[in-house]
């Protein structure tokens, strides 16, 4: 469609790739974030990847030039346009959270991974779009219309990050930052041909982050390449003493560890856990046949492949629809029509408890609806230790055979998702299915251990792209980024080429037509 | 799903629980709910399965204590931040709606 212009190849380039030409001025922020508004102004009425676009990303750009012209000291990712996920509040842009409860609410102040960004000089191209509070797999919870699968514009891009994962996989952003509470951001990554990176419980702060599930939670990056979501992971990672759940922890470079990965070209000594748990009945036969074939190309690379069993994972999703909705009702009790966002006064007015109920009515879609009414209902008395109380029970089995099988193997694999993209449509009508979508990836949320969605391939029967799951002890994050930069460097050896250079959306591929 | 086992929730509870949460549903979304939420309450239960009296809950992923800062003042919201984002407001305060009804 357009010509392999300047532009064009300025978008194509890896966040790592883009930040050592900006490093040695050959390209400057302001021409960078250029290029991709005016990617977001061609592709994104067709992506629907942004709800917003900020109007100061250009005039960021220009300090940061600026900075870098006097002399200033700047960090490996300074002048890198970003992508933010709605989830996340920031001072300059609306934060709605994927709800009309919180149409234009423009908040007080910045999330700290948001204040971390503008520290490091990354340039917030604008929010992306999302499941609404995060609930779901699909993005069709939006209140603001779906995001549609760059790869295939008939599909879902996965959720609840569908839009930040889009938006990288369409070339509108080299980077975007997601939320993971469930697998919202590595079930995308792994729909979209991109990375996804969920952290150690605690690893990155989550204030300003509009809550969820306050013990699942996790925000992280969104990326095309490892190397590029551990860079952003150095840049949002550390202790903050704004969320109290927040881990002291030194961490490592994360760069330096994707970097040691894609040098070593071998897993020698790496014990490779196979989670016998996550695959078989219910994974799609392509999604099954690219992860076998990922297996072989560790163990040809000398990776010690053992099968683990961890039973209580058939449990995992249940568990997770009782956790999940038990603490979204109550930190969803916060929007009352009182503070901040909308009000909706009924016919002939009333109390503030009619307002609130007209309010909650009017914002909240179908899904949070629900989510909500079970959670109220897993709460209350009577239920509670039959429900609750049990689903808190099954999380310490969960935790105890990751342990288990942490004995055996440094890091566990799975598909990180059953299916390739969804049509759009398929699973709006039955909740319970689209809740399969999640199967890989709760485990890890409930447990609070570090996992990654990575590309493995296309899918036979449809083309599609697969992603599969590396997930590491709690703290070990590090270990994620040099396994996974090395099977990266494998699996692009044997294509030849990056996977996402196959999308139809490659801005220097020949494009595909549908 | 299955047509035979009358579902744990009737419309009835369904509607006491949208007033506990404070959402003014509508009868049909009830209707819709009790269905979509029989369903998958039958399809969560079986948590009750394993979970035995032996086994401890775990409420937090990475169990952290004693959480503390300074208690010192930090960076505060100023009153015009912390009002900006007000449906209604009065002077210097939030205002809403009417806490007690007529009859009270």
């Amino acid at each position: 469609m357009t010509g392999h212009g300047a532009a064009s190849e300025l978008i194509a380039l890896t966040a790592a790739e883009l930040s050592a030409r900006l490093a040695s001025r050959d390209v400057s922020a302001v021409e960078a974030t250029q290029a991709h508004l005016d990617r977001i102004a061609e592709v994104d009425g067709d992506i629907h990847a942004f709800l917003h676009v900020s109007a100061d990303a250009l005039k960021t750009a220009a300090e940061v030039d600026g900075a870098r012209r006097m002399g200033a000291k700047l960090g490996p990712l300074a002048g890198v346009p970003i992508a933010i996920k709605d989830v996340l509040c920031t001072l300059d842009m609306p934060s709605t959270a994927g709800s009309r409860i919180l149409e234009g609410w423009v908040p007080p102040y910045d999330a700290t991974v948001v204040s971390k960004l503008r520290k490091a000089k990354l340039i917030p191209l604008g929010k992306t779009n999302m499941d609404e509070f995060a609930m779901g797999s699909s993005t069709e919870h939006s209140a603001f219309g779906p995001t549609h699968n760059p790869w295939d514009l008939d599909r879902i891009p996965g959720g609840s990050g569908g839009g930040s994962a889009a938006a990288v996989a369409a070339f509108e952003a080299p980077l975007a930052l997601g939320s993971d509470t469930g697998g919202s951001i590595r079930q995308p990554a792994a729909v979209t041909g991109t990375v996804g990176m969920k952290p150690t419980y605690g690893g990155v702060s989550r204030y300003g982050a509009i809550a969820l599930a306050s013990s699942l939670d996790q925000v992280g990056p969104v990326t095309r390449t490892v190397l590029d979501a551990a860079l952003l992971h150095d840049v949002i990672g550390g202790h903050d003493p704004h969320d109290s759940t927040s881990l002291t922890d030194n961490w490592p470079s994360f760069a330096d560890a994707a970097r040691t990965g894609a040098a070593a070209g071998t897993l020698k000594g790496v014990r490779v856990g196979v989670v016998k748990e996550l695959g078989g009945e219910g994974f799609q036969a392509g999604v099954s046949a690219r992860f076998a074939k990922a297996l072989d190309l560790m163990s040809a690379a000398g990776a010690e492949i053992v099968e683990v069993s961890a039973p209580s994972f058939t449990y995992a999703i249940a568990a997770y629809y009782l956790i999940l909705p038990a603490e979204a009702s109550s930190n969803l009790a916060k929007f009352d029509s009182v503070r901040f966002g909308l009000r909706v006064t009924p016919p002939g007015g009333g109390t503030v408890e009619d307002v609130m109920a007209a309010t909650r009515e009017a914002g909240f879609g179908a899904e949070v609806k629900r989510r909500i009414i079970l959670g109220t209902y897993a709460l209350s008395a009577g239920y509670y230790d039959a429900y609750y109380g049990s689903a808190q029970k099954v999380r310490t089995l969960i935790q105890r055979d990751f342990a288990a099988a942490f004995e055996k193997a440094d890091v566990l694999v799975s598909p990180a998702a059953p299916t390739t993209a969804f049509k759009l449509g398929e699973k709006l009508e039955d909740p319970l299915a689209m809740y399969l979508n999640d199967v890989a990836t709760i485990p890890a949320n409930l447990a609070g251990v570090p996992g990654m969605g990575l590309p493995m391939g296309l899918a036979e029967e449809d083309n599609l792209p697969t992603g599969i799951q590396i997930m590491a002890p709690a703290h070990e994050d590090a270990r994620i980024y040099t396994v996974g930069a090395t099977l990266e460097a494998l699996l692009e050896q044997s294509w030849g080429r990056p996977l996402i250079s196959r999308s139809p959306r490659h801005p220097l591929g020949e494009g595909r037509t549908k | 799903m299955s047509e035979s086992n009358p579902s744990p929730l009737d419309v009835a509870q369904v509607a006491h629980l949208a007033n506990l949460a404070r959402i003014a549903l509508t009868p049909e979304e009830i209707e819709k709910l009790t269905g979509e939420l029989g369903v998958i309450i039958e399809s969560i239960a079986k948590v009750s399965e394993v979970a035995t009296p032996d086994v401890p809950s775990t409420s937090h992923p990475i169990r952290l204590t004693n959480v503390f800062r300074p208690d010192v003042p930090g960076e505060t919201l100023t009153v015009e931040e912390a009002l900006s984002g007000a449906p209604e407001r009065d002077g210097d305060r939030f205002k809403v709606s009417a806490i007690l009804g007529e009859e009270q």
